[in-house]
């Protein structure tokens, strides 16, 4: 009964911010919605009992992500409207629909083929549950940290290290990439330079 | 683990003792602002050789108190070109984080002879803390992050210029020193080993070194990640000599500037409960919280009360303290220290603190004894500790005369005798 309430309220926040943020024309109240969307699936996270997981996701999604959103958008201020029956890339429209119809299909086929009380097309979606140490070894407090812990940093070890080498990758490319362009006005902000 | 009024099901007396807890949370938190303000108010004039408030109640008790109602009065304006939904919606969302990570702090109880702090109220064992989440202190970091959309969009939602730039300053900020302030936390977090505040306070009570020195994280972890605690908190509070947010010299008033009324007053709120919140984290995470000693001829759970309050009150008059004799940092200054001098300085620790508790916990064995393996640990961390320290110095300086020398050859001004100047070491 609860758990019901607590997923109906929460899934209509999670559609409302997701519905939001596609048809609100203007940039920041859309960056918004998608904060009300992120909570929604924190709150399912915690009614899973994955407690840890919802606050990174609050942490680190509607924290750092979408505030570095809203920083670009008010750095650039993009919040004119623009003229959106221009298509930069012919096609781009159709071609999304169809691949999101198609991942529509794949999770909703994956759901129903798994019939009631079997859940192999469940599984198939979502993966088998890993898990090395037995459940009842855990600490009950925290045993989604020490279950998420052990899965980063045994099975998946390679994976996650890959991702860190890629961001930095990402972040220092961003930043040679913007030293190059402005090379040729550079301004330095040294206070050995400043003229007063 | 968890509240033990909810481990048996939820019925509605449960509900009621939850909702009169965070009311009472609420209607002390506002008590502790208002006294807060006035506290401030008057250690600055005192600092500054002045007498401060001194009119309204006894001692100016209730200045603040006039203040608010002054407030509530004022007209309330919004700007013609201001956005006006999120325009009204920022001071709340300035207001409810500042609210909610109170909740999580102990406030007192008795947590002497290995007790868990709860007591009895109506017949159900609970906490003195309106909710113990399983992972409560990163209920504390999601709040600290969510606290920057309030002065962003505040200051955005203005349509005004210097809102706008405090607000962009405000952001750079939160997200530079919210990786010092993680790292840190995660010092604590390694040698409390648990997520939850109630079992962070049960850790450090006890008899503690020799029965005198406190078994608090401030000294388990060696003093550095506390300070660097403090300062990334300090940032995150925008307060002096982190308020560049708000520098009235070059923006008006910041990210405020085109608020007023009431609207005005919940930021002024929402700051000073920001700065007692983290005052409150602080003391639970290194000073052990409630845990002390209890003296008899008090009930139990109110010596936790007081000792709590009593070191709530060092960090507040520390915070004071400080905006009374810091000079504002310069912005440069502000990236310098965060990015260059915080953040390696908490990880270098981090590092430090997992190799000597894999040694306390027996997996380096390299001599056979403990003890030496301890000492041989600790020189081998510290020797790669100065190592980074000196190659980071390095790479900085090098760049910095690179950009000097890059300024030099197109920015006819700055050559010569200034970058010399310059090299030659800041004034």
């Amino acid at each position: 009964m609860v758990d019901l309430l607590v997923f109906l309220v929460s899934a209509a926040i999670i559609l409302g911010g997701a519905i939001g943020v596609v048809l609100n024309n203007h940039p920041v109240r859309a960056a918004l919605s998608l904060v009300a969307s992120f909570f929604g699936v924190a709150v399912l996270f915690v009614a899973q009992g994955a407690h840890f997981l919802a606050f990174v996701q609050v942490v680190v999604y509607a924290g750092a992500i979408v505030v570095l959103i809203l920083f670009v958008i008010m750095l650039l201020g993009v919040d004119r409207t623009e003229d959106i029956r221009f298509e930069p890339l012919a096609g781009q429209r159709s071609a999304a629909a169809v691949i999101a119809g198609m991942v529509l299909a794949l999770v909703l086929g994956g759901l129903f083929l798994s019939g009631p009380g079997g859940s192999d097309g469940a599984v198939a979606l979502t993966g088998t549950k890993s898990r090395t140490a037995p459940i009842s070894q855990l600490n009950e407090s925290d045993a989604d940290v020490q279950l998420l812990a052990e899965d980063l940093f045994t099975r998946n070890v390679l994976a996650f290290e890959a991702t860190a080498l890629l961001l930095t990758i990402a972040t220092v490319g961003a930043v040679v990439m913007v030293r190059n362009r402005g090379a040729e006005e550079v301004v330095v902000d040294e206070p050995g330079t400043a003229r007063g | 683990m968890g509240e033990p009024y909810l481990r048996d099901g939820v019925d509605f007396g449960d509900v009621l003792l939850a909702v009169g807890k965070a009311v009472i949370a609420f209607a002390v938190l506002l008590v502790a602002v208002m006294l807060m303000v006035w506290f401030e108010r008057k250690v600055v004039s005192r600092l500054q050789n002045r007498i401060g408030p001194n009119v309204a109640g006894p001692f100016g008790l209730f200045q603040t108190l006039a203040d608010g109602i002054k407030l509530f009065f004022k007209e309330d304006i919004i700007p013609d070109r201001a956005d006006r939904f999120v325009f009204q919606l920022a001071p709340y969302l300035a207001l409810v984080p500042a609210f909610l990570t109170f909740t999580v702090v102990p406030i007192a109880g008795d947590f002497s002879d290995g007790q868990n702090g709860a007591v009895t109220i109506f017949g159900r064992e609970t906490f003195l803390q309106v909710a113990d989440a399983p992972v409560g202190i990163l209920f504390f970091l999601a709040m600290s992050s969510l606290a920057v959309y309030g002065i962003m969009l505040a200051g955005w939602s203005s349509g005004s210029k210097y809102p706008l730039l405090g607000s962009i300053r405000a952001s750079a900020q939160a997200i530079s020193y919210e990786a010092a302030l993680g790292l840190s936390l995660a010092a604590v977090l390694l040698v409390t080993g648990t997520l939850s505040t109630n079992e962070m306070v049960q850790v450090q009570a006890g008899e503690g070194f020799g029965g005198i020195v406190p078994r608090w994280n401030l000294i388990v972890t060696g003093f550095v990640p506390f300070v660097v605690f403090l300062i990334a908190g300090t940032a995150e509070l925008n307060r002096p000599p982190f308020d560049l947010v708000e520098a009235e010299q070059e923006l008006v008033g910041g990210f405020h500037t085109e608020y007023s009324s009431i609207r005005f007053a919940l930021f002024f709120l929402a700051e000073f409960m920001n700065t007692v919140t983290l005052s409150a984290i602080i003391v639970t995470l290194f000073l052990g919280g409630p845990a002390g000693p209890n003296f008899g001829f008090l009930p139990g759970w109110l010596w936790g009360f007081v000792w709590f309050f009593a070191k709530l009150l060092v960090f507040l008059f520390t915070f004071v303290w400080f905006r009374a004799t810091l000079p504002r940092l310069r912005y440069d200054q502000l990236m310098d220290l965060g990015w260059k001098v915080l953040i390696p300085v908490s990880l270098g620790w981090l590092l430090v603190l997992s190799a000597v508790r894999l040694v306390r916990n027996g997996q380096i064995d390299i001599t056979g004894d403990s003890f030496l393996d301890a000492a041989l640990v600790v020189l081998v961390s510290i020797g790669v500790l100065v190592l980074g320290a000196v190659l980071l110095s390095l790479a900085i300086r090098s760049a910095r005369r690179e950009r000097l020398a890059l300024a030099g050859e197109r920015d006819p001004l700055s050559s010569g005798s200034l970058v010399a100047a310059a090299e030659g070491g800041r004034d």
